[in-house]
Order: C-alpha cells, then structure tokens, then sequence
C-alpha cells in the first residue's frame, strides 16, 4: 500500500532465556515482521509469546542473538541511543514516583528528556486535557487509581512527541471505562500526528482497533494481517449454542470446552454458548454433544481467529500442556463445610458500609448469595469491589452492617470458622522460595489437614492440576502460579471459595482452563465469589454485581445486566460501560440539582 | 487433648516453612551465617582501644646518655614507634598536623646537666589530642616509661600503686568489646529478620492468605518468632565460638545461664522486630524503621560508653533497651562467672519488653488499617 519503508522491519530475531529448569527457552525464535509508519500495530499472544522481549529490543534494551533489526531506517543493536532518542516506550509497570505528585512527575520526565520550555508548557497542557487528569495534578501518583496511573504512565512516555510509540500491555489490570480513555488518546494522537504505535496487548478488541495485527505465540508469528483478514479464516465455524430450557449456560459450555475433537473453543455469553466448531468435526458427534441445543449462526469476531491459532499451534507443538483438556477437578464432593442442603443464602450481607477517614469505600450494601452459585462482583478501578471483598474474607472490619458468611462474621467469628473459605488473591500469593510441593503442605497444614490425610490431597492436587512437585514457586510461569494458586485454596475442601481477579495476567488458554474448574467446583455446590476485570468472565457467573464508587449499581443475571444497559448491551463490556456511565449521569444531575 | 494437638501441629507448619523459607537457597544460607563469623572477627582486630603501635617523634637536643636511656626504654616497649628524629622544635608542628605522628617527646638541651645537678628535668610531650582517648592512653604510656626510668635512677616517688585489674587481668579493651557483641551482633540480625518478615509476606500477599486461614494470631506470632530466635541464638553461638576458640577469652561463668539469658534477650528482640514488621506496610518501611531505631539501641546499650556516664533521662530510657540488658548479662556471666541470682535483675525488663511487644505485634497482625 505505502511506498514508504517500514519503520520496524525484524528479520529472523532469535533470543533466548535460561528456563527454570536449567534448559533454554526460547522468547524470539526466528521472528519477522516489518511494521508500516502512521498506524497502530498490534502484537497479540499468549504469555510468553515474546511480545515484551520483542518490544524491548525494538526500543534497543535487549540485543538478539541473531537475525536484523532496522527501527527508524538505522540498526537498533549498532546504535541503540540514536533510535531511543526517537522513540517513547511504555514499560508494563511504568516508573511512576508515587510521592510525587502528577505535575512533578510529568516535570521530572519532560527534564529527563530535554523538553524546552515553551514546548513543554504547550505538551503539558494537551496530555493533562486529553487524560483528564488536569483536575488532579497536586495528587501524589500513589494515590491515584490503577485506571488513572496508567494515563499518567503514558503521558509521561508522552512529554516529548516521538516519531515512534511503543507500548507493552498498557491495559493489564484497567477496568473498561479507564481502558477505553486510554485507546482515545492513542488514537488521537495517531490521527492527529501521524504517530506511529505497537502496542502488545491480550485484549482482541484492542486489536480490532488497530490497522495491522501480529498473532504471536511462543516467540514466532502465527498469523498476521488487517483484522477484517484474520476475522475471516474463521468463517463459517462461528455459532451460538441455545441450551435447552434447564440447562445452564456454563455446564454446556463445559461439555464442549472437553471435546476439543468437534469444538476448538467455546464460552458463555447471555445464556448462551458463542463456540467455533472444528473445520473438520464429525456432525454426528457434534449434535450428540449439543444435547438439544439450537444452534444460530453468528459473526465471526477476531477473537475466534486468535483461539484457533493459538489451539492450532498447541496441537502442533506435542506435549504443550494447553493442548490438552482443562483439568477437571475431581474433588472429594463429600464436603464438611458447604450447606447445600440448607435452602437459605451462605452469605448474608445487609447495609455493609467500609468507611476510610471521610471517605466512603463502600456504601450501605446488602446482597445474598446462594450456595452452588457464581457471584461475580464488577466494578472500574477504586469502586470499592476489593474492599467488599476483603470484609467478606474478614480481613477487614466493616464500619456498620451485617455480614454472615457460612453463618459467621468470618472478623469476629473464631479462627476455626476460616476452615470452610477458600481464598485466591490476584497476586497468586505463594511462597516463592518454596517448592510447588511445600508450598501445598503449608497450606494443607495451616488448615489442619496432617498425615496421611495430607499426603493425600497433596498428591491428588498435584494431578488434578498438573503440576510438578518439584520446581521452585517463584519460577513457575503465570498461569501455573495461578494453578498453584488454586490448588492451595482448594486443598481443605473448603465450600465456599474467594476469588480476587483470579485470572489477570493469565493468558486466554489458561482462562478457559480456570473456568472449566470453576464451573466443575459450582456443579459440586462450592459456592463461589470472583471479582474480575474480564467481563467476558462475568458471563460465567449466575448472577454478577456491578459497583461504583462504593454503590451498588446492579445485581442480576448476566442477561438482565445487559436488559437493563438497554442498547448499550450488546456485548457485556458495553453494558458495563453503560451501566456505569448512567450511574454517574445521574449522580452528577443530582448534584447539580442540590 | 487432639484440639491442643492440632493447634501444635500448625504452628509446626509454620515454623518449617518459615526455616525453609530462610535456609532454602544458598545465597540467603550464606548471608545468616557468615556477617556473624565476619563481623566478631573485624570486631575483635579492628574495635580495640589497646594501643600496639604508637608512631613518636624525637627532638633529643640533650644528646646525653641520660636521654639516650630514656629513649631506648620507649623504644623498647614495643609501643612506641619512632617515625622521625627531628633537629629543631619548629619541626613538630608539621609531625603532628600530618597525622604522621601521635605523640612529640621533646628533651631540652640542658637536661643531661639539671639531672646531674639533682634538680628536676622536664621532658615536654606533645599530643595530639584530635582522638582524645588515644592521645590520653598514650601520654599515660610515656608516663609509664617516665616513672619506671626515675625509679631506676633512685628518684623513686613516695608512694607508687601497685594494679591489679579482676576480670580483664591485662585490661584488655578487647575482653570487655567481644562479649558484647555476642548479643550486639545478632541482635542487629534478629532484629532485621523479624522486622523483614512479616512486610515482605504483607508485599507478596501471602499474609493476606495467612489471614484467612484458621491460624490465629497467636499462632502466626509463635510460628514467627521462634524461628528468627532461633537464628538469633545460632548467630551468637557462633559469635561465642570464635570469642572463646578463635580470640582465646575465657569464659568464667555457666553456659546454660549464658544462653537462657540470651533466649530472653533475643525474645525480647523480636518482640520489638515483629512490632515493626506489623507496623509497616511495606519492607523499605520496616528498612527503615529498624534503621532508625538501631543506632540508639547500640548507643544507650553501654557496649562502648558506660551507662553511668549518661544524662539521668537517658539512663531512664536504657530500661527500654533490650540491648542494655543483654549486654550486662552476657559480660557478667562471661567475664565475671555472675550467677542467676547476681544477673537475676537483667531479666525483668527483658521479658516486660517481650510481654509488651509480642501482644502488640498479634494484634497488629489483624488490626492495622490497610
């Protein structure tokens, strides 16, 4: 299309890192991609697909072992700072001082860069208008929300205009509306300065938006192209499955994820199953795996092309544990501690208020939960989901309000009554130091299991979710922290399981796995509470909340969720969105009005 | 009875996990055990106020043989090194402002003649007093040498002092430093073990997990402290060791009261590193704090200026110093042979710090605001 010359071309990058076990992995393995000036390129892929090496050594921080690297017409491993000096790069975890405030932070970076002054002024004030941080900026960095530190993050790489963005993942662990603001000021500055951006990122309607889209996967490229060309290798293979009446979405869900024979990829959507068909399934066994459903054409989206490259190219590589079907658990359904013979909700929670100083977290709450449910608690970064939860795991006091969770306040209730609660926090809190087997008898000997009885659930939890006794926590890679995770949570049997953003920082393959487990655990009457970014994970669940700035918005169905956005929900982000844009409409009339 | 057994069974999973946690790789193995080896044996060589090698200069404008025996005597002492003979007193100055010298001995032209006239003849010392404990020690050496040379020459003074020092028969500052340190040392570790603890599990998460398991409070606490005591308490053995083994000071009193003093003194440490530790959100914080507060426990400790020295409100706040105790006791049974009942004193602000911060670092655990 463009005459132009690329202004990233890699030919045959090859890097490699010391694996845990010694043995070499390979993050680059003969990569090549030219990336054209102007527009938004895109790198999806997995964890560890190479998307952050390769954006590292684009911005001349990492030198390949092999192959060419022309950024900006000149040889990144040559000279380094004559490509850095035009470029910005956006780090994961961006460098923010968080003692200093928004405008000395952005000052510090404008002087690490040699921005004059009268730019400066001029840049300032277009990043602070365009983040809308502007009303913040005597704020101390640390205080701001995960959604606002991030924008502070990207005007700071910003201060300067640079001939070449970079940025690595800028959406992990934002809530859609901090999200979306992000990708306008992207886009703003693509259109308005012919900015030229790659940007990684595990997001497939963040691809969407992009002109040219890399798939990736461990450290080659899998496909590429416009996303209208790659939305097209999957047509014809997209249906939605309507369960018949009595049958919930998620337990037909499971029953495909497991044939990966007829069903490359399946997942719940608004009481329905969105699912891609194998190109080459038998038809007699897939309407024996419907059991009923009907089945309704759909579009096809970019996210079914990019599941079934990545499933493609787990089949190819043997003995790729993301190959194989998710772990079922087969759990002991024998359980001490869940009720699921009383009819009642196993958690109770009426008027709960959490108040800090002057500011309310959480504002008068009450909801129910009812056993063998999956209740997931939504909300945008600092809306106060994560407070609720940690008072109903009892590691915070509520200031007023009733909470009963199994029939106690776990805060006050004796230390024996924690045995029925599982708990996952988003960190995948694990000793590092430790073993996968240590780490798994601590947990098991903290919640009293001993000897023989221990043995056991250490081994049966080692093969349900196939890990290796023996590597070093620390080591292992997200997805199988996140497996340790669980497998430490659910060790004791516990029947009701807290779940804290179990699955950011994972990628897709992985997600699906944790669902089948979930949706296995909800099945044997575990009672489960997750609090997501994913709303594609909300549709899991039987009923979800969404809450902002401390109030409770919502609680329904997935599917009245989307009802009551209106228009706006057509898929469950945009009725997040909606919901809780409308939500702070009207807060803001009313305070106009009073 | 099975509930007691219980209870006990998951504090022992604490505390291995714990001591794995500690000892699991090579590197943080090496780091418990070899800055005590290291620190007791620069301690023991380099914090010694014993003077061994004292650089003089010699303005001798006597040239008699009266001088000439004076100086051999400093000389001879094994002391006294002479760094420069000088022909002028306007040469002193230049010595001493350099560094080069500690001490000027300065012998007048007429001292050969008012020694044999039998009238006093006085020798001028010049010291530099810039190290004040130096420069004293030393003029007390050449004071030494004075008195003994007069002695010889039958100018003996009417009444001489005969010393005889108890418990340091060579009054060795070194006797007196290195006992100390077997609970100065390892306090510093103990203290920034315990402190790291709990803020590093409050960074990686895992103390939310402990939270919400059945493990109380109390448990958590045991399984915390013990192990870091422990490490305390192998820390000092091993600073003990290379005392006795190594430095060759004799130990008068029993060993077991040495230690039994020492597992309270080391509990009463890690009540005060458990506090931090609860206190603090993060391990830069606990870093710090523990920073803080260790200068002031070394200083009012007594292990270099005496406690009795201080300012009375000082001395007050010594009661609150865990190190002031330990210190006392660990001197006392090494140097003196103390029993319980003479050290049985030590042993009460010990085990009130404990009782106070060990309760307050349990209930921190849960209740400090996040």
């Amino acid at each position: 299309m463009s005459a132009r010359p690329p202004i990233v071309a890699a030919e045959g990058l090859r890097k490699t890192f010391e694996g845990p076990d010694g043995g070499e992995v390979a993050a680059l393995d003969g990569l090549t991609l030219q990336m054209r000036p102007g527009e938004l390129t895109a790198l999806v892929g997995p964890d560890g697909a190479g998307k952050t090496t390769l954006i590292r050594m684009v911005a001349g921080l990492l030198r390949p072992e092999a192959g060419t690297l022309q950024v900006l017409g000149r040889d990144v491993t040559a000279d380094p700072q004559g490509v850095q000096d035009r470029i910005s790069y956006m780090p994961q975890r961006f460098g923010l001082y968080d003692d200093l405030s928004v405008q000395e932070n952005l000052d510090l970076y404008a002087d690490l860069h040699g921005v004059p002054g009268e730019e400066r002024r001029e840049r300032f004030a277009r990043m602070l208008e365009m983040t809308d941080l502007a009303r913040f900026t005597a704020r101390p960095a640390g205080k701001l929300s995960g959604g606002m530190k991030q924008k502070l993050g990207l005007a700071c790489t910003l201060v300067r205009s640079p001939e070449l963005l970079l940025l690595d993942e800028p959406s992990v662990g934002v809530d859609p509306l901090s999200r979306r603001d992000l990708w306008k000021i992207v886009q703003q500055l693509v259109d308005e300065e012919q900015l030229s951006v790659l940007v990684s990122t595990a997001y497939m309607d963040e691809a969407e938006r992009c002109a040219q889209v890399w798939v990736l996967n461990r450290g080659k490229v899998l496909d590429r192209g416009t996303p209208e060309e790659l939305r097209a290798r999957a047509r014809g293979l997209t249906f939605l499955a309507v369960p018949p009446a009595g049958m919930r979405a998620r337990e037909l869900q499971a029953r495909m994820v497991d044939a990966p024979r007829e069903v490359v990829d399946a997942v719940p959507a608004g009481g329905r199953v969105r699912f891609i068909r194998q190109p080459g399934a038998d038809e007699a066994a897939l309407g024996t795996l419907l059991a009923g459903a009907e089945l309704l054409p759909r579009e096809e989206e970019l996210e079914d092309t990019f599941m079934m490259l990545l499933r493609q190219h787990a089949a190819e590589t043997a003995g790729d544990p993301a190959a194989a079907p998710a772990p079922a658990p087969a759990l002991d359904p024998a359980r001490g501690a869940a009720p699921a013979a009383a009819a009642g909700p196993v958690i109770e929670v009426r008027d709960l208020v959490r108040k800090f100083g002057d500011f309310t977290a959480v504002a008068s709450t009450s909801f129910d939960v009812m056993p063998g449910e999956i209740f997931g608690l939504l909300g945008p970064n600092g809306a106060g989901k994560t407070t609720t939860f940690r008072m109903l795991c009892g590691l915070l006091p509520a200031t007023s309000g009733k909470l009963d969770v199994g029939g106690r306040d776990l805060r006050s209730a004796r230390a024996r009554a924690r045995a029925g609660i599982g708990y996952v926090s988003q960190k995948f809190a694990l000793y590092g130091n430790l073993s996968v087997r240590e780490n798994l008898e601590f947990f098991g000997g903290a919640y009293g299991l001993r000897g023989r009885a221990l043995k056991a659930r250490v081994a049966a939890a080692l093969e349900e979710f196939e890990l290796d006794p023996g590597a070093r926590s620390g080591d292992l890679p997200a997805g199988y922290k996140q497996r340790l995770a669980m497998a430490a949570g659910l060790l004791h049997q516990p029947g009701i399981l807290f779940l804290d953003e179990p699955t950011s920082g994972i990628d897709p393959l992985a997600r699906r796995a944790f669902w089948r487990t979930i949706t296995a655990l909800s099945a044997q009457g575990v009672t489960v509470i997750v609090t997501t970014h994913f709303m594609e994970e909300a549709e899991y669940c039987d009923r979800i909340a969404i809450q902002d700035a401390g109030e409770m918005l919502i609680i329904g169905t997935p599917r009245e969720v989307r009802a009551e956005a209106g228009t706006a929900g057509t898929d469950m982000n945009a009725a997040f969105i909606g919901i809780v844009e409308q939500a702070r409409a009207r807060r803001r009339d009313a305070e106009a009005a009073a | 009875m099975a509930g007691a057994l219980a209870y006990l069974a998951q504090i022992l999973f604490l505390i291995r996990k714990e001591l794995r946690d500690l000892f699991k790789d090579r590197s943080s193995r090496a780091l418990l055990i070899a800055p005590a080896i290291i620190q007791s044996l620069l301690f023991g060589y380099g914090g010694t106020f014993d003077l061994t090698h004292v650089p003089y200069a010699l303005l001798d404008q006597s040239r008699g043989s009266a001088s000439r025996e004076l100086v051999a005597r400093l000389d001879g002492t094994g002391v006294f090194e002479r760094e420069a003979t000088l022909s002028s007193a306007s040469q002193i100055a230049g010595q001493i402002d350099a560094g080069r010298v500690l001490l000027a001995v300065s012998i007048p032209p007429d001292f050969e003649t008012l020694l044999a006239a039998g009238s006093e003849a006085p020798v001028q010392v010049i010291l530099d007093g810039r190290n004040s404990a130096t420069a004293s020690a030393a003029a007390g050496y050449v004071a030494s040498v004075v008195a003994a040379f007069n002695a010889e020459r039958g100018n003996a003074p009417a009444v001489t002092i005969d010393r005889r020092a108890w418990f340091n028969p060579n009054l060795q500052s070194r006797w007196n430093l290195m006992p100390a340190l077997i609970a100065a040392l390892s306090m510093l570790q103990t203290l920034m073990l315990s402190a790291m603890s709990v803020a590093r599990e409050r960074e990686q998460g895992t103390f939310d997990q402990l939270l919400v398991t059945p493990l109380t409070p109390t448990q958590i606490l045991i399984g915390k402290a013990l192990p870091t005591m422990a490490v305390g308490i192998l820390q000092s053995t091993l600073i003990f060791l290379v005392i006795l083994f190594w430095f060759r000071i004799p130990i008068s009193g029993s060993v077991p009261l040495l230690y039994l003093g020492l597992a309270s003194f080391t509990l009463a440490s890690v009540g005060i590193g458990l506090s931090i530790s609860a206190v603090s959100l993060n391990m830069q914080q606990a870093m710090l704090y523990t920073f803080l507060l260790v200068m002031p426990l070394m200083l009012l400790s007594g292990m270099i200026t005496p406690v009795a020295n201080m300012p009375e409100i000082l001395q007050i706040a010594t009661y609150a110093n865990p190190l002031r105790f330990g210190i006392d006791l660990v001197r006392r049974v090494y140097l003196e042979g103390a029993g319980l009942s003479d050290i049985a004193f030590d042993f009460v602000p010990l085990l009130c710090i404990a009782a106070v911060t060990l309760p307050l670092a349990a209930w921190l655990f849960r209740n400090r605001l996040s």
